[in-house]
């Protein structure tokens, strides 16, 4: 990768040198509620998915508690409960992993990373933050009102269709993805803008790091794929509300078309979860290796071939839908190909840690995890992608602890380890190191309790989505929400680190982390000033 | 895991001893299905045992790729572990700075690629035996409500009938919670049975875990699977994919009896299920009051 020279950097490190420029200290109105300032942006971004991840923990602490004991009433229906999971999944995906990853981060480290002052369009920046905070209120509402969106995050109708998903919250879940949706697409756009046009004089694509590598194909996703979940969600608001029948089979329409259309947009979207999260886990492993990334070009092309191959296997998630046999192999054998760019990037790993000089931070302990249960989720991912095995496998309890494993303990611990990372000099206080680690041991051991035995639960045969089961999923169900509940508690010693962290005196070098630490983000003092580059760098 | 077994198997037993004396009245043709119980047990770790060859090749398939994978997996976990040990700051204190490899680059993109390969065939020979039902002896329609099933015998004309979940406080001893149901599929052991698998209003999920079957029932539409039940015995399914506030309330029992014993139970089921003229075995709590609207559909 690049190395950089930013040899007059002091002149900007003073903190409130930007009232020179023109701006008066802005007000915390204009500040936080107008903002056009990429890490201004970017700080509400990683905050709503603080507040999105409380929401959906919250919800999925209730679920486990439900599923504790067979036979549990903490939920008093089936009603509840379906809305409790829609919202689960809405909100972990939406509001909390996308947040987090793409808005927060990228916003934040994208431009620093290649040496721009800002995102290419600043309101633009701050217009998709907002669709995003419209959109979560829409999606409490969904949850809220009434009986609750009850359809699971993937909306199938004809179960959300206005026969048997009567009310308006359906309306008010739906719409909340169009709402997500927009911002997101102008997010896209003014990453692809931004990463195409502003790079410094000298950072060459190929010169790029590697996380402004994983949100330029992230936006192309994005850019690609939410046009088709909002065309699928417009027809689905339309059969609800003005009398259409896209997916009514007594309307000649086909609730399968829904499916297609879904994972056109769902598949892409797993993508859309986990690259941002690649590009932070080369960072950290990188840095704290105190070695450069190991066949850089490799881990860059990999992840366009992810995004590319990402979009022409949706329907393995549909192999029980009716599809036909040869449409069963052949998206079985294009899912299993992306085994192999994603084993370029864990191998790719490995080797960024060979003859490294390792120290085991907090960040770098999150990574060593990712890669780790990474590799888990992905082997189960590769039992589910065959279609014969996935007709048992389907929507049982296998498919959930395999999603998770690659979401909750994948890109979650990307989230973690790019938080521990970059908190320094979002805030300019160092994280207790010591509440770090024991934040890290704490939701490692949680969450594989959680997940784990649900593989068994789903080769015994326990299906998803369901407030009650037999008596014989009693066990492993048990052991699960214990585990459920060490996670839940591990998010209070991250609430403690954050206080300690907003509390903290100490003050940070520009480059805390020291040798390994090469991206143009470390040039900048800590916290990084208002305006990053009013100097424009070079790289050579 | 014998004992959990052993204990269900006892119990089981039980049941159909006690039941005997109620037997004899109706001369349950299914009876002998008792004897086998194929449900899932407590702490149970791996798929159930097969009843169906299909569920066989699945085992086979599903032991085949995880120890692939288990082999990759603890592969990579080794790599990692000695990597933390040789290369941490303590044991290596000035970092190599290479980036380039290709040998190793080629290796793990190729051994990967055979790897999938090894995986690929097998698996394309499984997916063309699923689908392959052709030349059943029988086919039994499996329609989707919300929240019940129903299944209708084609090739026994006017034999068509629902199937409810025994609710909590109904249950009889040896019946299983969550499971058992009032009136099973029953099909005779050792015939391929044709599954046309649709719904009539909402997606249901069509799921025998201990047969290896499952389809989405879709209304507008039939998607087909098959069996073969070997052995004599009782088998369970449940509804796979959500459909409202008793998703969790619409199991699947099938019953596999000799040939026999199925021509019986055609002949007092004929009798009894013409178009639905038992009382349905309504929900009752803690399910929610929606089931009601059933009552409407059956007359």
């Amino acid at each position: 990768m690049s190395s950089t020279t930013h040899d007059d950097h002091n002149t900007h490190a003073a903190h409130d040198a930007h009232g020179e420029h023109g701006h008066a200290k802005p007000s915390f109105v204009r500040r936080w509620l107008m903002s056009t300032n990429h890490k201004d942006i970017g700080t509400l971004y990683i905050t709503s998915a603080v507040i999105g991840g409380c929401v959906g923990g919250i919800l999925s602490m209730i679920m486990r508690a439900q599923l504790m004991y067979p036979h549990n009433h903490i939920v008093s229906s089936g009603t509840e409960w379906n809305a409790i999971i829609t919202a689960h999944g809405l909100i972990m995906i939406f509001w909390m992993v996308m947040p987090a990853l793409i808005g927060g981060f990228g916003n934040w480290f994208v431009p620093m990373m290649i040496g721009a002052p800002d995102m290419a369009f600043p309101r633009l920046n701050n217009m998709s933050f907002w669709f995003l905070v419209m959109g979560f209120i829409f999606v409490m509402l969904g949850l809220l009102i009434g009986d609750g969106t009850g359809a699971g995050w993937t909306i199938y109708p004809p179960l959300d269709n206005a026969k048997f998903s009567p009310g308006i919250a359906t309306d008010f879940s739906l719409f909340s993805l169009h709402l997500a949706g927009i911002s997101s697409l102008l997010g896209a756009i003014n990453f692809i803008a931004t990463i195409l046009n502003m790079r410094a004089p000298g950072m060459t694509m190929h010169k790029m790091p590697l996380f402004c590598w994983a949100i330029l194909v992230t936006a192309f996703l994005l850019l690609l794929a939410i046009p088709v979940l909002a065309g699928a969600v417009t027809m689905l608001i339309m059969d609800r509300n003005f009398g259409t029948s896209f997916f009514e089979p007594s309307g000649g329409g086909d609730p399968v078309l829904f499916q297609h259309l879904f994972w056109f947009f769902g598949h892409p979207e797993v993508y859309i979860m986990i690259l941002p999260a690649f590009g932070i886990i080369s960072h950290v492993v990188s840095t704290f290796s105190k070695k450069p990334v190991f066949g850089y070009l490799g881990m860059a092309y990999a992840m366009v071939i992810i995004g590319f191959v990402g979009f022409v296997v949706w329907a393995h998630h549909m192999f029980i839908s009716g599809i036909s046999t040869d449409s069963r192999i052949y998206f079985e054998v294009a899912t299993l190909v992306i085994a192999v760019p994603t084993g370029i990037k864990i191998f790719s790993w490995i080797a960024t840690m060979w003859g490294g000089s390792i120290e085991f931070k907090t960040p770098m302990l999150w990574a060593i995890g990712f890669i780790f249960l990474f590799v888990i989720g992905g082997a189960t991912g590769v039992v589910l992608a065959n279609a014969g095995l996935d007709q048992e496998l389907h929507n049982d309890y296998f498919l959930i602890a395999h999603f998770h494993y690659v979401l909750s303990l994948g890109a979650v611990f990307a989230i973690f380890a790019g938080f521990y990372y970059w908190i320094g000099k979002m805030s300019g206080h160092p994280y207790p190191e010591f509440w770090g680690k024991v934040h890290f041991w704490t939701t490692f051991v949680g969450v594989n309790l959680t997940f784990f035995p649900q593989h068994f639960l789903g080769l015994a045969g326990m299906p998803r989505r369901y407030p009650d089961y037999p008596d014989a999923f009693a066990g492993w169900n048990f052991v699960s929400s214990v585990g459920a509940m060490i996670s839940g508690a591990s998010t209070a010693v991250f609430f403690y680190i954050l206080y300690r962290i907003f509390t903290s005196k100490e003050k940070l070098a520009d480059n805390y982390w020291g040798e390994g630490a090469t991206t143009l983000e470390w040039a900048v003092p800590s916290p990084a000033p208002h305006h990053t580059f009013e100097d424009v760098p070079v790289i050579q | 895991m014998k004992r959990v077994f052993g204990q269900i198997f006892g119990v089981v037993l039980l049941a159909g001893l006690f039941s005997h004396a109620a037997l004899a009245q109706t001369a349950d043709p299914t009876a002998a299905a008792n004897a086998y119980v194929n449900a899932p047990h407590n702490w149970q770790m791996w798929f159930p045992e097969a009843g169906s060859p299909m569920q066989e090749k699945i085992d086979w398939l599903m032991k085949y790729v995880l120890w692939i994978m288990a082999g990759i997996v603890a592969f990579v976990g080794g790599l990692m572990v000695y990597v933390m040990l040789r290369f941490n700051a303590r044991a290596n204190k000035t970092p190599a700075l290479f980036t380039h490899n290709t040998l190793v680059e080629v290796i793990w993109i190729v051994i990967p690629t055979l790897l999938l390969a090894v995986i690929i065939v097998p698996s394309i020979s499984l997916i063309y035996y699923e689908a392959d039902d052709s030349n059943p002896y029988m086919t039994i329609d499996a329609v989707g409500h919300q929240w019940y099933w129903e299944y209708k015998y084609e090739s026994t004309p006017g034999l068509d009938y629902t199937s409810y979940m025994i609710p909590d406080d109904k249950l009889q001893p040896g019946d299983i919670r969550r499971l058992t149901v009032d009136h099973p599929i029953v099909v005779p052991v050792g015939k391929k049975i044709k599954f046309n698998i649709s719904s009539t209003d909402v997606l249901h999920g069509f799921y025998l875990p201990s047969l290896g079957v499952q389809r989405y029932a879709i209304p507008g539409t039939v998607v087909t699977s098959w069996t073969i039940i070997p052995k004599v015995g009782t088998y369970y399914g449940e509804c796979n994919q959500i459909c409202g506030v008793n998703h969790d309330a619409m199991p699947i029992e099938i019953k596999a009896v000799s040939m026999d014993d199925y021509l019986a139970w055609v002949k007092v089921a004929q009798a009894n299920y013409v178009m639905n003229s038992f009382a349905p075995n309504l929900l009752s709590s803690p399910m929610p009051v929606n089931q009601f609207a059933d009552l409407a559909v059956v007359k």
